[in-house]
């Protein structure tokens, strides 16, 4: 088990074995969005109350899962940095960051476009409204505390806290709305319990949030390789491998 | 298939502002970020290749020095 964390940890093997997961989950991300859209947009049937406008459906609830998801993901990343000093997941944990943040801000704009049609106003001081917009400033404290130090290392661990202490938020945001319910309905989106939508709306949602979930990990691997070149780049393994790319 | 047409289905029954707004805004960010994370790996490569190919011409001067 310890053998294979710190194997786990080694952004040597990380970087081979993430080579050979990426295309996997780019195809799967591909298709799933490819296939949700076209179901959402063009088959599902209009809502009887709200028409077509709830079409935003497929696009605000798989970004507003990723959205606290990603972070959850932060604050693990976060820990298992700070505790076993594995560094992959620092690195993999800077490069969710800023796609945390542009799927909070997708759930939160398309939010306020469908709010107008549907509640007549972009924007109220919801408790899942306000609790969304204070995720979408903790990402960008922990990205701007990342870079905010002189040293790499004193920036990791200032946005590892902010990302442990933060996921409070999370369990905020997703009972804010059967704790103070105003505005925002509860989940109308659970894998556990029957959908409270008909079928043929609830599919394509479901391929979706797969989607969109696949095209996370898919971004994240992408970019951690990266990340371990950048920081790695003094190492033997990354020189060779530089040599041999020619 | 919910609509008659292809009018009706950019139109969406009168909500085309809105569902497409919020669509063209999610693919925007998620292709942003595809294309970024290909140019950020693009450029890095050629970053390290460039050190390499300097790393290794000053060796080889230091070798022709040492001779």
């Amino acid at each position: 088990m310890w053998a294979f964390i710190h194997k786990l940890g080694s952004p040597k093997w990380f970087y081979d074995i993430s080579e050979r997961l990426q295309p996997w989950f780019w195809a799967a991300a591909a298709l799933l969005i490819l296939v949700g859209s076209v179901w959402g947009l063009a088959f599902a049937p209009a809502d009887y109350q709200q028409g077509n406008s709830f079409r935003i459906i497929y696009v605000h609830v798989p970004a507003a899962f990723l959205a606290q998801s990603i972070f959850v993901g932060l604050a693990v990343a976060a820990l298992v940095f700070m505790v076993w000093k594995i560094k992959v997941a620092d690195m993999a944990a800077a490069v969710m960051a800023p796609l945390g943040a542009a799927m909070t801000f997708i759930a939160l704009f398309s939010g306020s476009v469908w709010g107008v049609p549907t509640w007549g106003t972009w924007w109220m001081w919801d408790a899942r409204l306000t609790s969304m917009l204070i995720l979408l400033f903790l990402y960008f404290g922990v990205i701007a505390l990342r870079g905010a130090f002189a040293s790499r290392d004193s920036g990791s661990r200032a946005a590892s806290v902010l990302a442990m202490v933060g996921v409070i938020n999370i369990p905020i945001i997703k009972y804010s709305v059967d704790w103070w319910y105003t505005l925002h309905q509860p989940a109308s989106f659970t894998i556990t319990s029957r959908p409270s939508m008909p079928v043929e709306m609830w599919w394509p949602l479901l391929l979706m949030v797969l989607g969109f979930y696949s095209f996370f990990i898919a971004l994240t691997l992408m970019r951690t390789r990266s990340e371990i070149l950048r920081r790695e780049s003094n190492k033997r393994w990354v020189r060779d491998l530089v040599r041999e790319d020619g | 298939m919910a609509f008659d047409s292809l009018q009706a289905f950019l139109a969406m029954g009168g909500h085309a502002p809105y569902v497409w707004t919020a669509w063209c805004v999610t693919a925007a960010l998620m292709l942003g970020s595809l294309v970024h994370a290909r140019a950020e790996r693009r450029s890095l490569l050629r970053d390290l290749k460039r050190r390499e190919r300097r790393a290794r011409s000053e060796l080889s001067r230091e070798e022709v020095d040492d001779t």
